[in-house]
């Protein structure tokens, strides 16, 4: 059996019109369940690779060239949760919202089908009997409202752009634990963006390195964190601060 | 894998304050209130209030100053000052309140359009939002005014042609900016619908702000009536009208000042209630956003 992939970049090359060429064709592909690290410094074009594969462009950018090619849906994780749900609506209710649009049932089925979301997120289950604002919750807990968000829209793809970046650490480790628990039982395959090289090597079978709008470098994890081909990517790994009391033994994610 | 606790609990919100409580800690909005209920009183009650007629004449008892029986004098037909004031706030404050609704109306969604689509329908918008603004707006009351006759009509199609304009370009501004933020592109992301996003999500952040501008705005169409009636072009003798009162007045400006000054003391008053109000409730919801 050939494995088909879920979705495929072919020289994708984005550009604001007035200004200089912002990703300068990318090709990438992904396989159902595969999970890929997107890395690099802010303003190397993770960011806006990722609202390209979901059609969601900020104004004033264009794609110029390529093709994303894709056969499954897509739902995005954004960086900042509280940024990324309605202040002023209630967060199950939102929840039931996209529930309600996305999967085409009743009122009422969606709102139990948020419900179930919810609880297997770790949130509290007193939202069910009282409804919060988002300023409400924590960052954490907004972030897996987000998370929630996403997967109501049943993807096929989970788009996260730094989905740990505004959290702070432990609670970066428990979403982080998340996502990947509900991949393995989801079997969703993910994109996942971060400038932190820990998170992606945890998460992600395979690494894409970017810089200032081009792949430098792309392979396997392990492989390409044992012999890194670029400086960049040297860099990038050594940008990585250990913890002083464990060097030598090293920090053990798993 | 060592999980770390998941925090499971809501943050302690402490006791949430009661939309009363928080009235009482914005003195503007409290006063705001104050005032303006106790003008809303006195029009509703009026009639049970005074033994007085606002429109019967008495011309034996014609500029009486005030006195016991007639708290704010008569004037020169001999009618009640104080009853013919809060009568004219009746039909001042409805004229105000009814001719606002449907420009408030079609100027946040208008606004909403503008902002979020951007785009033509952007251009469209203002386009003839700025082709309004280039003319004097008392020159386009008047114009309107007298061709449409005179009278409360004038009034009402005046604000429907031009009272939109300054609601929908507060809230296009507001949301062009909203339109920026990430739970807006989630939204879209999310595959909710346009017409959704709009009403069930943009609409209730704009809308505390559209209302502070419509207390503001209200003061400016109430100056509008009042002098619109002042011109004698407003509200027709002898339904009672801060305006005609003010120009009635006039010509005893000398001998009995607060003819003319009671009323115009009147249109004060109302614009400061207002005010405060718009104040009060801008207060409350940045406090609370």
């Amino acid at each position: 059996m050939t494995i088909q992939p879920v979705l495929e970049l072919e020289e994708l090359t984005l550009a604001a019109p007035s200004t200089e060429i912002l990703v300068n064709s990318i090709s990438f592909s992904l396989e159902r369940g595969e999970s890929l690290g997107l890395v690099g410094e802010s303003g190397s074009g993770k960011s806006l690779t990722l609202r390209a594969i979901l059609g969601l462009l900020p104004r004033g950018v264009e794609q110029t060239g390529g093709v994303v090619r894709s056969k499954v849906s897509s739902a995005m994780v954004f960086q900042d949760p509280r940024g990324a749900l309605d202040p002023l609506c209630p967060v199950v209710k939102q929840l039931t919202e996209v529930v309600y649009y996305r999967q085409r049932t009743s009122l009422k089925a969606a709102r139990r089908i948020a419900l179930e979301l919810l609880e297997r997120l770790g949130l509290p289950a007193s939202l069910k009997t009282k409804d919060r604002y988002p300023g409400q919750l924590s960052g954490g807990q907004c972030q897996r409202v987000v998370i929630a968000l996403a997967l109501a829209c049943k993807p096929g793809i989970l788009l996260c752009d730094e989905p740990t970046t505004a959290l702070d650490v432990t609670v970066q480790r428990q979403i982080i634990d998340t996502i990947t628990s509900l991949q393995q039982e989801l079997g969703f395959a993910m994109v996942f963006v971060t400038h932190n090289l820990a998170i992606a090597a945890n998460l992600c079978s395979r690494l894409v390195v970017m810089k200032q709008g081009r792949i430098i470098e792309q392979g396997e994890t392990h492989s390409l964190l044992r012999h890194p081909a670029e400086a960049y990517t040297q860099m990038l790994m050594d940008s990585v601060l250990p913890l002083p009391e464990l060097e030598g033994g090293g920090v053990s994610w798993k | 894998m060592n999980t770390t606790q998941i925090d499971t609990t809501l943050p302690d919100l402490g006791k949430p304050a009661s939309g009363l409580r928080r009235v009482l800690n914005t003195p503007s909005l409290l006063i705001g209130i104050i005032m303006f209920t106790i003008l809303i009183l006195l029009a509703i009650f009026i009639p049970y209030l005074s033994p007085y007629n606002p429109t019967e004449q008495n011309l034996s008892a014609f500029l009486q100053p005030p006195s016991a029986a007639h708290w704010l004098g008569t004037d020169q037909l001999g009618r009640d000052l104080f009853t013919r004031l809060i009568y004219a706030a009746r039909t001042d404050l409805t004229i105000m309140v009814l001719a606002e609704i449907i420009p408030f109306c079609t100027g946040v969604m208008l606004g909403m359009i503008s902002g979020y689509y951007g785009k033509w329908t952007d251009r469209i918008i203002a386009l003839v939002t700025d082709t309004f603004i280039a003319f004097p707006f008392y020159l386009i009351v008047i114009i309107v005014a007298f061709a449409s006759g005179a009278g409360e009509r004038g009034i009402y199609i005046t604000f429907i042609l031009v009272g939109w304009i300054v609601f929908a370009r507060v809230v296009r501004g507001l949301s062009a900016s909203f339109r920026k933020q990430e739970w807006i592109a989630s939204a879209q992301t999310l595959g909710l619908p346009g017409h959704r996003i709009l009403l069930r999500h943009l609409l209730p952040n704009v809308l505390p702000q559209a209302v502070v501008v419509l207390m503001t705005d209200m003061i400016g169409l109430l100056v509008a009536i009042v002098t619109l009636g002042y011109l004698g072009i407003g509200i027709a003798p002898p339904t009672p009208d801060w305006g005609t009162m003010i120009a009635d007045g006039q010509p005893f400006i000398t001998t009995a000042w607060w003819l003319s000054a009671v009323p115009g003391f009147a249109v004060v008053y109302t614009g400061i209630a207002l005010s405060l109000l718009g104040d009060g409730l801008a207060d409350i919801w940045r406090r609370k956003g």
